[in-house]
């Protein structure tokens, strides 16, 4: 008898059976599943037993005065930032989109690196960019801005042309050189 | 007695030794690619045989600065980046010059963005501006043939010329918006350390 992967409705059915109905959606055939920031770990820890096993991806939107409030759901009414974990299935090549989203004044999500080694980079670069604290994050550094720098850019108050922070760096005349 | 009262043998010349210095350095730069864009992708074609820059004797690209005495700053330089140009210049030897080629490297070009240095020349000197997006080969040629008559018209065998107060007051950084939310140029320890050791070995030669 030839092995039958679960379905990714199967799977939502069981997360709904392990911790209550969850907000979904799907688009193009592409289910999307929205958890509460304070049991994402468990979710997350639950879809990858259930055959999620690959990290594609940890990403985060900040919804910053976006013009439709993002998606008319309970579980992330007013939330400013939104994070997007893609997930996929070696075994059945099924793909898995999980919304977790955090709000001013800490945005805080749990990390997901006792998951997985992948999100390591992707949690820093999130830290970075957006100000999303991971915790238990193992090493939450900066990943491509410079260490003293103190903002996060890609959040949409920060200006575009940034705070003076390009212009503090010492001045090399030909005196001096 | 007047140089042309000398009586020479045929084969000796009279020159001024600044002009001889000059005429030696201006037909061997050695560039220091700092290559970071596209028009790193146009400097790398002005060394190639088609536009050969070994007619103007600035063919010896090397990736050392510890043996260049030309640096071309071809590209974009991020803030992160910075640092690591201002310390590739103070390794390089004296004398020295710079070519900033580019829109981006002179101006940052269309990158007016938090992570883009807005222009070289607010951070470290430059002799000589190329425009262009990027600009094409010939224009570079023209750069550092600009900058051969700058080094004979100027040169001189000390590098009197460097240390010219106008030259320096024109290269001064913008001072913008104070913010608590700014990077603290005194916690960079290579670059202080350099600028130590710079200023040390100053004044003891002076």
């Amino acid at each position: 008898m030839p092995f039958t992967p679960p379905s990714v409705d199967d799977v939502i059915a069981a997360v709904a059976g392990r911790f209550g109905p969850l907000e979904t959606s799907a688009f193009r055939g592409q289910t999307r599943l929205v958890v509460p920031a304070e049991r994402s770990f468990e979710v997350l820890e639950f879809l990858k037993q259930r055959g999620f096993d690959l990290l594609i991806d940890v990403s985060c939107v900040d919804y910053l005065e976006y013009r439709d409030p993002p998606m008319q759901m309970p579980a992330c009414a007013g939330s400013r930032y939104g994070l997007v974990y893609l997930l996929a299935s070696t075994t059945t090549n099924q793909r898995l989109t999980v919304r977790v989203f955090a709000d001013d004044p800490e945005p805080m999500v749990a990390s997901v690196v006792p998951l997985w080694e992948a999100a390591n980079w992707l949690e820093r670069e999130v830290w970075d960019l957006f100000g999303i604290r991971f915790t238990g994050h193992p090493d939450l550094r900066r990943l491509v801005m410079p260490e003293e720098f103190t903002a996060h850019p890609l959040r949409k108050d920060y200006p575009l042309q940034g705070r003076g922070e390009r212009h503090n760096f010492p001045v090399i005349t030909r005196h001096e050189s | 007695m007047a140089v042309s009262d000398l009586q020479l043998p045929e084969n000796v010349v009279v020159s001024r030794l600044d002009a001889l210095a000059s005429w030696c350095r201006k037909n061997s730069l050695w560039p220091m690619p700092f290559a970071t864009a596209c028009c790193g992708i146009e400097l790398m074609a002005t060394g190639a045989s088609k536009h050969d820059l070994a007619r103007f004797g600035a063919e010896v690209f090397r990736f050392s600065p510890r043996q260049c005495d030309l640096m071309i700053v071809a590209g974009r330089v991020v803030m992160k980046m910075l640092p690591v140009l201002q310390r590739i210049w103070l390794q390089m030897h004296e004398p020295k010059w710079c070519i900033s080629m580019g829109a981006c490297a002179s101006t940052g070009g269309v990158f007016d963005t938090y992570a883009v240095v807005q222009g070289i020349d607010r951070f470290i000197p430059v002799d000589m501006y190329v425009p262009g997006c990027p600009p094409r080969p010939e224009q570079l040629i023209q750069a550092i043939i600009d900058l051969q008559d700058k080094i004979q018209r100027e040169g001189t065998i000390t590098g009197r010329e460097f240390d010219t107060a106008g030259r320096q007051a024109r290269k001064r950084a913008l001072v913008e918006i104070t913010s608590p939310l700014t990077v603290d140029a005194a916690r960079n320890p290579v670059l202080q350390r350099e600028l130590a050791a710079q200023a040390g070995s100053l004044a003891g030669r002076s």
